[in-house]
């Protein structure tokens, strides 16, 4: 079985040696002429001025926690879907019990406005 | 000499590098020409031509571009994080071509046969979002870094809607192999998981189109407002890797929604008693059906791009949480009734 593995890893090698080739090819093949105008970073022709690792919305940071919780729902539905014909009906009810939980976060969370983009 | 040759192909190593590089060289020429054809498409759409003066009709516009970028300058901003900013692109293009690895293109043409494929390429996917974020970041520009958010929270928020989505066809198919999910989609039309599962398989679609940050979702790049999104900083080559890497995606995708939902490989025609059609050779599983399938796909993406405006920001982040979410939910329920009632021809015990 693990065997199976190694041309994914080696297909992963092959896929990063893919990009490293063109980045290096791209350096060496281009001109490199760098002026102060040049580098600046792009803002409508002003100069930019000041550092634009700005801070932002907390909502972006609220999105992040929900997904962990609904991206580990799935990844326990995963292998329940896979052994669902050995473990049957009791299996079944079990997880429509569990997913009725996550349900009735869900429908918490919307109600408090947790899903609300203005 | 063929001997010699034989014999080095039977070194497992070069053996599976020559399998890699039979899938990497034509989806790397599939892309080019992709690119080639969204523009003569929705050229025709708009009623232009397109692109038609490299070489007859144009077919040689996407290596014209793909030398002009080469030899363009790489420019690092001023305040950019070097080392990430170089390495951003390489973890895109990685990760969209490793999700390559496992995909089958026959029952018995796949590279790596893996139980968990489908696992696997979610794991590849999610990955993919570390190049946009890297590359929003270490540029140090206001634009980048705004549409790094935007898009982090629009691909983790897909991601969900998609993962239910599959959740359905595992279900289903109770594998996560796809040569067993296509295997179980077998017997005719009216087998493969697109018809029980049709909610899931829109969802999944328009997720993917969601995930790839194509129109009408793309306010990653969102020329009105952030100019290019978070590659508005990269020039050159480095800007050539990242559009490699999103039509990779996008052509991942589309054989993902062919292999998963349409029945993969197997033929429209099988089983169908209509002027034997079911006996003749069109009824026969072969790559052809796999590639025509896929070209649909492609086509949509392309076809949305031409067709719908782009959503705004809240009325994407709605579509996902409070449409896309419920549904999918309430259809595993559906499945799990389906699955429990041992609904033919697709739900029998195993």
């Amino acid at each position: 079985m693990l065997e199976n593995y190694l041309p994914v890893l080696i297909f992963m090698g092959v896929g990063l040696l893919v990009g490293i080739g063109m980045t290096v090819m791209g350096l060496i093949l281009s001109p490199h002429r760098p002026d102060r105008e040049k580098n600046s970073p792009y803002e409508c022709g002003f100069e930019a001025f000041e550092d634009s690792r700005l801070k932002f919305d907390v909502r972006y940071y609220l999105v992040a926690i929900l997904f962990i919780i609904f991206d580990l729902e799935i990844a326990f539905l995963f292998p329940w879907a896979v052994v669902l014909d050995t473990i049957g009906t009791f299996g079944l009810i079990a997880m429509a019990i569990f997913l009725g939980l996550l349900v009735v976060g869900f429908i918490y969370e919307w109600k408090k406005g947790a899903l609300e983009w203005e | 000499m063929v001997d010699l040759i034989l014999s080095i192909y039977e070194i497992p190593i070069i053996n599976i590098l020559v399998k890699i590089i039979a899938i990497l060289v034509p989806l790397l020429l599939t892309v080019a020409y992709f690119t080639y054809f969204e523009r003569k498409i929705i050229g025709y759409m708009q009623v232009r031509i397109g692109p038609n003066r490299v070489g007859p009709r144009g077919w040689l516009q996407p290596i014209a571009d793909a030398m002009k970028l080469m030899f363009k300058e790489i420019i690092f901003p001023s305040g950019a994080n070097k080392i990430l900013f170089t390495i951003a692109p390489t973890l895109t293009i990685a990760t969209a071509l490793a999700a390559w690895a496992v995909i089958p293109f026959g029952a018995e043409m796949v590279l790596a046969d893996l139980n968990v494929a489908l696992l696997y390429i979610l794991a590849m996917t999610s990955v993919g979002v570390y190049g946009v974020i890297l590359a929003g970041w270490s540029s140090n520009s206001k634009y980048a870094i705004m549409s790094t958010l935007r898009t982090a929270a629009q691909v983790v928020s897909y991601e969900i809607a998609m993962g239910f989505a599959l959740v359905g066809v595992v279900m289903a198919a109770r594998s996560l192999n796809i040569g067993d999910i296509v295997a179980g989609q077998s017997g005719s039309i009216w087998g493969w998981y697109m018809w029980p599962l049709l909610p899931l398989f829109v969802i999944y679609f328009i997720s993917g189109v969601a995930e790839t940050n194509r129109a009408p979702f793309d306010v990653a790049e969102g020329e009105s407002e952030i100019v290019a999104g978070f590659h508005v900083e990269y020039s050159g080559i480095l800007f050539a890797i990242f559009f490699l890497a999103e039509y990779a995606n996008m052509i991942l995708i589309s054989i993902m929604a062919a292999l998963l939902f349409m029945g993969g490989w197997l033929s429209p025609f099988q089983g169908v008693e209509f002027l034997g059609l079911g006996s003749s050779f069109l009824a026969g599983s072969s790559i052809v059906w796999l590639l025509s399938k896929t070209a649909i796909f492609m086509f949509l993406f392309l076809w949305f791009r031409a067709t719908f405006p782009r959503y705004r920001y809240d009325q994407i982040m709605r579509l996902g949480w409070k449409v896309f979410i419920p549904i999918t939910i309430v259809w595993i329920y559906v499945i799990g009734i389906m699955y429990y009632a041992e609904l033919a021809p697709w739900f029998i015990k195993g």
